[in-house]
């Protein structure tokens, strides 16, 4: 028996039942893994075997009558930035490839706690830097929808795997869309929470004033049970927000009636594909079918936010990635006379040509002479962006884009344009730049039959009105339930 | 912002980042676009503007004066490339 | 030409917290290498720093006891430098919102009080430690030192002399003793200093060209170091010559600086608000409160010391320099000993065998009981002052009641009338020259005279008795 189609819920109510075994479940995902894995590529390790002691471990609790979590028993996979205990941790970067933690991230913890089965480690852009995982030291992952393309990235991996049947859910980060975009190119759900509510300990940082770990899923329900699980005040990351427990369930209705919801005009005109833009203002009209009330908007800022994203974190990574020296850890050139050498070729050899890119695009605008003109100025712009949505949040209970201005591209089509590899992200980092809730989640299905993404993005803290939008438009909708055909 | 090969160099040396010669003109290129792309960013105008260094504005997360360390050095070391004597080796460092 | 030596202090002191500034590794010094460590000061991927609460509040007393105002809104900021020691090849300090700025501490050159302006105290994390000791030819890091809490004390360029440059950093150190900030253990390199300096001709209002020497790990290498340097730059100039700005390396075996060129590459730290950590804010109540767990700092205790207890100027600010010593002193003189004496047992033979022992104070074997005693029994005239300097060398060598010291030593001097006439008699009776050449008016007589009787008392007779009984058996002759 199959179920890799069923979304973790689904699996929950069968396990809660005694309709299956969590071991059979995780069984029939390796059995998933071992029949795709081949087309998708997206493990960079496998942990099969733990997997299934997590499983039995979670089937001899509900034998003994125990009442299980709403994940408990359901394989799932994480990004390979997360620190695993005893599991190499590569960012799927040469530096990191025999890399192998003594600790667990924060939320690899959560999940162990949570009695989730950890299937492994998935690919992603060296160190999270990219939009499609082609700079993954390993291997490109491809897009379950068709596999002359990409999965977006840098949790191209983690967007893959759960759009492929081989996880129920997973983990990932996103520093300037690393969640949302893979989502929307694999037809998949994928959150960006609001910055400090999970904590980042043991993420491998790229951009630390950015980055966050969110839920990938196939629907909203379960993306708000993972969020349920892996949201919480952490002693180990200062960033990490100390505020009272939520249940992010209780915010599943079909309810958006007298919600406002604003449309960021300057992501639906210019460059945005036409079948994307079809799709959100089709995603638009359910809202209003809904009962919300819909306004365009101009964000001053937009076209500032992509530049200063890169501004900032190429400043942040530069210096994030100095550790990475072949001293403590990690590869170290076979090539070196002198501690110089050492240094200079392990980390020539080490990194892979986006991430030094970054670094140096970076270091050049923190350094003396371009701190002010760059780095000073990108924060400053943030400042105006951070400004902007607040002022639209005055108005709106939600701001809805496009995810990404277009569906899939080919692999190897923009690897050779850093700047156009860029332009992903550019309906998504706003959100990160101000820490803002953001999701993505399936609005259609573009002629080629790719996966498109509707964007919905929340004040501060405004987790259950962005699941709510969410819920509301997929429970009146069926684009959720479409499934890579392998 | 013209990028050269000099600002490369620079650059790579404080990044502790080799560059060899026929990565130089890429590199030059590439930073240029980027740098480019950002100069857009100069037309904002910022004049009264204070910089934001995080979305959100937290402030004293601090911890208690208390001891928690529980590693075993075996396994802080154990990834090390080079060791020696319970420390960690690089080649002698002239000073 | 004269010329004015012009010296600015940069001094790092380790905090005494029990743990590092970002992790819960504890503080150390000489464990096994890289034991306590863990993966945040390690810099293992992935892993954040936490700010150490205490770590603040000893920067923002320091600051409060040297007169700085409290930065309300402060950050930290990463310096950005690849080095060994540095895991993270970035360090956590402070730029542009140092905790305490604007300071002073006043000293005593000579007669007067001068002034030395506090710019700024900023809190940040020390390195690991390089062991050149590898196999071959490699060197050795342990990290057990890195991400221990510093803070660096920058002061103004207002010091213009080794001598001042002493006297200040004195002041420092008992400062930081007093407030239980740091320990000071210089020789376990918990105070450090970095040395700006440079020479103008005397009225000039310009600063001349500035070098820096790093990492003095003791008041007597800094002072060495700022009397060769500052000759150095004067002996340059007079011969026409030009002082580079550059940092020097003191070599304290050679006692000479050297340039450190080469070693020089490009300073650009690009300095950034570190992204993992949020602003320390800094309340009224909190400065209140710090304020009020401040003892009685080294100046008012000198004030005292000098109105209370009659003690100069010098001895006062010998003896608070020390919070050991201090407190040893305040604990001798409440067991009832003589305050004055006590000072002068203190600064003089003790200081004098605590520096042949190379001891520090706190290695002082005996109690300020003991002390207090000491001084009692010369006074009531027990025993001798030169008796005195006996037990002092016996509480070194093993430590009890100055009372069993007198009497196993058989230190206890005679003051008995009697037996003491006895022994002047017999003087007189042995020197009939010297009593005639007294009697003839020469008073030196006397002298040999006195001396013979103490050698006849085995020096055990009370000298100033003996004098007395002296001069009255001379004067009926
Ligand atoms: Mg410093
Ligand atoms: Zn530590």
């Amino acid at each position: 028996m199959s179920y890799y189609h069923l979304t973790a819920h689904e699996i929950h109510s069968m396990l809660a039942n005694k309709e299956v075994k969590s071991k059979e479940v995780t069984n029939s995902v390796i059995e998933r893994i071992e029949e795709v894995e081949e087309k998708v590529d997206c493990y960079l390790e496998k942990t099969f075997e733990a997997a299934l002691k997590t499983a039995e471990d979670v089937d001899k609790k509900i034998a003994k009558g125990e009442e299980i979590g709403a994940l408990e028993g359901v394989p799932m996979a994480l990004k390979d930035n997360l620190c695993t205990k005893g599991v190499p941790t590569t960012c799927a970067s040469k530096m990191l490839r025999d890399f192998v933690p003594f600790y667990d991230a924060f939320v690899v913890k959560k999940i162990n706690k949570a009695g989730c089965p950890v299937l492994g480690k998935l690919n992603m852009d060296e160190f999270a830097m990219g939009s499609s995982t082609e700079s993954s030291y390993f291997k490109t992952t491809k897009n379950p929808y068709d596999p002359s393309r990409v999965p977006g990235g840098s949790s191209g991996g983690s967007a893959a795997a759960v759009s492929a049947g081989e996880a129920f859910f997973a983990l990932g980060s996103d520093t300037g869309g690393s969640i949302r975009q893979p989502a929307s190119f694999c037809g998949v759900v994928g959150m960006k929470p609001t910055y400090g509510l999970v904590s980042r300990f043991g993420c491998i940082a790229f951009a630390s004033s950015l980055d966050q770990i969110g839920p990938f899923a196939k629907d909203v329900t379960d993306c708000a049970n993972i969020l349920n699980l892996i949201v919480g005040n952490d002693p180990m990351d200062s960033t990490s927000l100390n505020i009272p427990k939520v249940d992010y369930t209780k915010a599943l209705k079909v309810d958006v009636r007298g919600m406002k919801i604003g449309v960021a005009s300057d992501y639906m005109n210019g460059g945005v594909d036409a079948e994307v833009k079809a799709a959100v203002l089709n995603a638009l009209e359910v809202f209003k079918s809904l009962g919300a009330t819909v306004e365009e908007y101009t964000m001053q800022a937009a076209k500032y936010a992509l530049p200063a994203y890169y501004i900032i974190s190429g400043a942040e990574a530069s210096s994030n990635l100095a550790r990475f020296d072949g001293i403590r850890y990690g590869y170290r050139t076979e090539n070196y006379e002198n501690l110089k050498e050492l240094y200079e070729n392990t980390r020539k050899e080490g990194f892979g040509t986006e991430v030094k890119r970054r670094i140096m695009v970076g270091t050049y605008a923190l350094s003396s002479g371009y701190y002010d003109a760059y780095y000073k100025k990108a924060q400053k712009v943030r400042t105006i962006i951070c400004r902007d949505f607040g002022e639209q949040f005055k108005k709106f209970d939600f701001i809805v884009t496009p995810t990404t201005i277009s569906t899939a591209f080919k692999i190897g089509e923009k690897i050779s344009s850093p700047v156009e590899m860029y332009l992903n992200d550019l309906c998504t980092v706003s959100a990160n730049i101000a820490g803002l809730p953001a999701i993505s989640i399936p609005c259609g299905l573009d002629k080629s039959g790719l996966p498109i993404g509707l964007q919905i993005i929340g004040r501060t803290l405004g987790e259950e009105t962005v699941l709510r939008a969410a819920y509301s438009f997929e429970q009146s909708t069926d684009y959720h339930k479409n499934r890579a055909k392998l | 912002m013209k990028i050269t090969r000099e600002d490369v160099e620079y650059v790579a040396n404080l990044a502790h980042l080799k560059i060899s010669e026929d990565e130089q003109d890429a590199f030059v290129s590439d930073m240029e676009n980027i740098i480019s792309f950002a100069d857009i960013l100069s037309g904002v105008d910022t004049g009264d503007v204070e910089p934001t260094f995080h979305a959100l504005e937290l402030e004293n997360v601090l911890r208690e004066d208390v001891v928690t360390n529980d590693y075993d050095r075996d396994d802080l070391l154990k990834n090390a490339p080079s060791k020696h004597n319970g420390c960690f080796e690089v080649p002698k460092v002239v000073e | 030409m004269k010329y004015e030596t012009v010296i600015g202090l940069e001094i790092h002191a380790e905090l005494s917290t029990a743990t590092k500034m970002y992790c819960g590794c504890a503080t150390s010094f000489g464990s096994e290498p890289n034991i306590h460590c863990c993966p945040v000061c390690l810099a293992m991927p992935g892993t954040l720093p936490v700010l150490n609460k205490k770590a603040v509040e000893f920067a923002i007393k320091a600051g409060l006891a040297m007169g700085c105002s409290i930065t309300r809104k402060g950050k930290q900021d990463r310096k950005n430098y690849f080095y060994p020691d540095l895991p993270k090849a970035y360090q956590i300090s402070q730029l542009d919102t140092p905790l305490c700025v604007n300071g002073h501490i006043d000293i005593t050159v000579g007669d007067e009080v001068k002034r030395i302006r506090i710019n700024r105290i900023h809190i940040e994390e020390d390195a690991g430690k390089l062991l050149h000791e590898g196999v071959g030819s490699g060197t050795l890091i342990d990290f057990n030192r890195g991400g221990t809490p510093l803070i660096e004390i920058v002061t103004e360029p207002d010091i213009r002399s080794a001598e001042e440059a002493r006297l200040f950093l004195e002041s420092v150190k008992a400062i930081l003793e007093y407030t239980d900030v740091s320990d000071c253990r210089m020789e376990q390199g918990s105070l450090r200093c970095d040395v700006n300096i440079s020479v103008r001709p005397e009225g000039a209002t310009e600063y001349g060209t500035r070098t820096e020497m790093k990492n003095l790990n003791s008041f007597r290498s800094a002072v060495r170091a700022i009397e060769y340097e500052s000759k150095r730059h004067i002996e340059e100039l007079e011969y026409g010559g030009v002082i580079k700005r550059e940092t020097r390396r003191w070599d304290d075996d050679k006692g000479v600086s050297y340039s450190m060129r080469g070693k020089e590459e490009a300073q650009d730290y690009r300095y950034f608000p570190d992204p993992d950590l949020v602003w320390i804010t800094v309340s009224d109540e909190m400065i209140s409160r710090l304020k009020a767990e401040l003892p009685e700092l080294p100046e008012a205790r000198k004030a005292r010391y000098i109105n209370e207890y009659g003690l100069t100027a010098y001895d006062a600010t010998q003896i608070t320099n020390s919070k050991f010593l201090a407190d040893f002193f305040e604990k001798c003189v409440a067991c009832g000993g003589a305050a004055k004496a006590a000072g002068n047992w203190l600064l003089g033979d003790i200081a004098k065998i605590l520096n042949e022992k190379s001891l520090e104070p706190s290695q002082i074997p005996f109690t300020p009981a003991h002390l207090a005693r000491l001084t009692q029994i010369i006074d009531d005239g027990t025993i001798s002052n030169t008796a005195g300097k006996k037990v002092v060398e016996e509480l070194f060598i093993n430590p009890r009641d100055p009372d069993i010291i007198v009497k196993e030593k058989n230190l206890a001097q005679i003051s008995d009338k009697g037996a003491l006439l006895k022994s002047v008699r017999e003087v007189i009776e042995a020197n009939p020259q010297s009593v005639s050449d007294y009697k003839a008016g020469k008073e030196k007589a006397l002298g040999f005279l006195v001396g013979q009787t103490m050698r006849a008392t085995k020096g055990q007779g009370n000298p100033q008795l003996l004098n007395t009984l002296l001069k009255e058996e001379l004067d009926k002759i």
